[in-house]
């Protein structure tokens, strides 16, 4: 029972994600296990700014994108290796992340929440606009080769794709919670919480805001590059409205300030969708809609809170 | 007794306001609550509103009404007006007093008593069409008795009606209550830091202090008690 | 020159629509503070009912006549089961619900009625354009619907007692309940009328883009941009933006950027209004003494 308390466990739960799977699961079980990284440094990366520092974003998708295709336009049109795309998708992404939340700044709640709303809505558009078609490829978007594993490693290109990406997600995760539980982290709790006190603090409220939106849009990037170089396929149609809806729904269900949530939530938006699709084309939908109803009234805190409560009970 | 307050005991989430307060307001004739900034004045008034959750039992003309929405208990006929008065900004004056008759169905009744604010009030007509939130202080305290006795209530609650405005305007204001009091056998309960004006119109004082009552009498009585006055009025 | 004028008059036809949506929304946000993100689903599951009716047989306007009630009680109930509780929850909360029943409606939409594009009859036939070919049948009908739809809310909120409560009510809801207005029974209403006014809009839209339960999404994209452009505490000026936004709109996708980046002008227009002038063109700021 102390497992999970004690400080080794993140450790020891790495190790045994990281080997697990390579000894049992299936390939197409090891894509799923790799989607499931990506999608956890996505919503991690709303966590951020939504969950931690308050900024309400549906848009999240847009920086996906932007990470996606910076990741297969320099594969496919200049030949850059798939691990040297990332730090350029990151760089870009955090970018357009700081100028997108330059203009956010001077939007309370409700409207960052609209006008992210529009980014995501005008995202498959803007992809598809026939200016950038000799990079983009247009509606038909670009295909990208799977990488093997390097150094003749025996594994095979799911299996070392999986280490690959969870290597980058145990990166950013350790990343984010040094940042979290240190002042940045304080700072950012507090601007949500407390404006006016924050202000008075002295803490620079435009200053954190912009960069938090800065380092949600890298975060959120880098998971598109690994998720394009992990379908090996990008097209617009893939990056709207409903990708980003996603994230948030993996953020919600996962509990918005929480870095260990981020997990639960990608958990839930690989696994449970695949589920439901059985029943119907529209039930991942129903699905999530009810579900983002039901944990706003009964668990807000999502399922971190509830794994915090339990804990909280003597067993 | 139109209204019979027992034991009420109030609180804003942890915080309580109000220990045990027992008190009346008789048919006809203002009472007054007297006390400093803090004493539980502006909470009694919401209690009887039910505008905040209370213990204790508060009768109406003989009926309990703890627990009914406010709505509810502005329907009975216990208007109203809130510390800082309530104006709906927004709208206009006319607007504003239209929206005092909403629970009134007689056209006629209430076509005679806007006439009567309007005497009573001659500013308000002259401003029908502004905008509520433009007019001056004093002029939205007049629209917001205006707006209460247009509900023709049986009782009156009013919030500091002095509160932020020029002596010569609360002189004007408090003038005209005391011929609405005298005209229509209406019950006022007025809640005031300014002791001696409220006492002035007043038939009967209740003074609170952090939310209990340390004296009660007929507001002449205390009047005229200079040591009363001195040690807990501070005039 | 023809082309223009054409451009124009279908800007004003679909200016209407997001009149109509622009003017849902704000009810709803001077009562609440919130952006109801579902407007637009909620109108295109009342076109899929009105549908429904046409197909089992219903003449048009009868369908149009149930729709419009049907709407009505879905969005007083929704207020008053999901919303109401809600009233004090932060940003996130709100949002988070909205985006529920968004996706909630879509999901439902296309269960029962599938994703495929269905046409949706026009009540003012094919026929030939009219005045020189510059307005079709169902641009002209539509049009005044649309008119007579918003002329006969803003009599509403002027000129009756429920409408002046329900304004008093999303203004200064404790002075309200003060005077005896049941403010919340005022909300329900507020998103049923909400609710309505986005049904007839998701019906004089439909037989142009085709009904699937993805109709709406663009319709509330330029809602966004014409509420905010006009001012978001402004009915009149919302209902103005989304006229402009319309004629933005059909101009800029027919001269400047091409009809591919649409929706895109209406994202620039949030954009712009929000850091150059949040309050919109016509929204008030109040001069207050007190």
């Amino acid at each position: 029972m102390n497992l999970i308390t004690s400080r080794y466990f993140p450790w020891v739960f790495l190790v045994a994600v990281a080997v697990l799977p390579l000894m049992f699961a299936s390939d197409y079980k090891l894509f799923q296990f790799t989607m499931v990284v990506v999608y956890a440094i996505a919503v991690l990366g709303l966590n951020l700014l939504t969950g931690y520092n308050g900024q309400v974003s549906l848009g999240n998708g847009a920086f996906y994108a932007i990470g996606a295709y910076v990741t297969a336009i320099m594969m496919d049109k200049w030949d850059i290796p798939y691990w040297a795309t990332i730090p350029f998708s990151a760089v870009i992404c955090a970018g357009v992340g700081f100028l997108i939340g330059l203009p956010a700044l001077r939007l309370g709640g409700m409207y960052l929440a609209l006008t992210t709303f529009a980014l995501a809505v005008a995202t498959p558009q803007l992809l598809k606009y026939k200016l950038f078609d000799d990079y983009t490829g247009g509606v038909q978007g670009i295909v990208i080769n799977k990488p093997d594993a390097p150094f003749g490693l025996p594994l095979n290109p799911d299996q070392w794709l999986y280490l690959f990406a969870l290597t980058v997600g145990a990166i950013l995760f350790i990343l984010a919670t040094n940042l979290v539980r240190g002042r940045i982290g304080r700072a950012m709790r507090a601007i949500r919480d407390q404006p006016l006190a924050a202000e008075a603090m002295g803490i620079d409220i435009a200053m954190f805001k912009t960069r938090t939106f800065a380092l949600s849009a890298m975060f959120t990037g880098i998971a598109g590059s690994l998720g394009a170089i992990t379908i090996q396929f990008v097209a617009p149609d893939a990056f709207g409205v409903p990708l980003s809806l996603t994230f948030f729904v993996g953020m919600v269900v996962g509990g918005g300030a929480s870095i260990g949530g981020a997990i639960m939530g990608a958990l839930f938006i690989q696994f449970i969708p695949n589920i439901a699709d059985e029943i119907s084309k529209a039930a991942p939908g129903a699905v999530y809609g009810l579900i983002l109803i039901a944990f706003m009234f009964l668990l807000p805190g999502g399922l971190a809170s509830l794994i915090r409560i339990l804990k909280r009970k003597p067993a | 007794m139109l209204l019979e307050v027992k034991s009420l005991h109030g609180a804003y989430g942890e915080s309580k306001v109000l220990h045990g307060l027992d008190f009346v307001v008789e048919e006809g004739g203002v009472t007054t609550l007297l006390g400093a900034n803090g004493a539980g004045k502006t909470t009694t008034l919401r209690a009887i509103s039910g505008m905040i959750r209370t213990q204790g039992e508060i009768l109406f003309a003989g009926r309990p009404i703890q627990g009914m929405a406010t709505e509810a208990i502005a329907a009975l006929g216990i208007a109203h007006v809130p510390d800082g008065r309530g104006t709906f900004m927004e709208l206009t004056v006319e607007e504003n007093l239209r929206l005092g008759s909403y629970t009134r169905n007689d056209k006629a009744g209430v076509a005679t008593d806007l006439a009567r604010m309007f005497d009573l009030f001659p500013r308000l007509n002259e401003r029908l069409h502004q905008q509520a939130g433009t007019l001056s202080g004093g002029e939205q305290q007049m629209l917001a008795i205006a707006r209460a006795m247009l509900l023709r209530p049986k009782l009156l609650l009013l919030d500091e009606p002095s509160f932020g405005l020029a002596p010569l305007i609360v002189r004007e204001i408090f003038e005209i209550l005391g011929r609405i009091v005298k005209e229509s056998g209406l019950s006022i309960l007025v809640v005031e830091q300014n002791a001696s004006l409220a006492l002035a119109i007043a038939d009967r004082a209740y003074l609170l202090e952090t939310g209990r009552f340390v004296m009660s009498g007929a507001a002449e009585d205390i009047r005229k008690d200079e040591t009363l006055r001195r040690s807990y009025l501070g005039y | 020159m023809d082309g223009f004028i054409h451009q124009i008059v279908s800007g004003i036809a679909s200016g209407g629509i997001y009149a109509s949506v622009a003017l849902a929304l704000v009810m709803i946000y001077q009562a609440t503070h919130h952006v109801n993100f579902a407007q637009g689903e909620m109108a295109m599951f009342s076109t899929y009912i009105a549908l429904t009716l046409i197909q089992a047989g219903v003449p048009y306007w009868a369908a149009f006549c149930i729709t419009v009630p049907v709407s009505f009680v879905i969005g007083a109930l929704i207020q008053r089961v999901v919303m109401e509780p809600l009233a004090k929850a932060p940003v996130l909360a709100s949002v988070g619900v909205f985006i529920g029943l968004l996706l909630t409606f879509n999901s439902v939409a296309g269960w029962i009625f599938t994703y495929t594009l269905k046409p949706f009859p026009s009540p003012f036939g094919e026929g030939k354009p009219l005045f020189g070919g510059f307005v079709s049948r169902h641009e002209l009908g539509s049009t005044a619907v649309t008119l007579v739809v918003l002329l006969s809310i803003w009599a509403f909120f002027r000129f009756t007692k429920l409408g002046l409560a329900m304004r008093a009510a999303a203004y200064n809801p404790v002075s309200s309940r003060l005077v005896g207005v049941p403010v919340n029974k005022m909300l329900a209403l507020g998103w049923g009328l909400a609710a309505s006014i986005g049904a007839i809009a998701g019906m004089m839209v439909a037989p142009v883009i085709f009904l699937d339960p993805n109709m709406m999404a663009g319709v509330l994209l330029y809602a966004f941009a014409g509420a905010l452009l006009g001012g978001i505490t402004n009915p009149l000026g919302a209902v103005v933006g989304g006229f402009i936004v319309g004629i933005i709109e059909n101009l800029g996708g027919a001269y400047v950027v091409g009809t591919e980046l649409k929706l895109t002008t209406a994202l620039f227009i949030i954009v712009v209004v929000l850091t150059v002038k949040p309050a919109g063109l016509f929204g008030k700021t109040l001069v207050s003494r007190v």
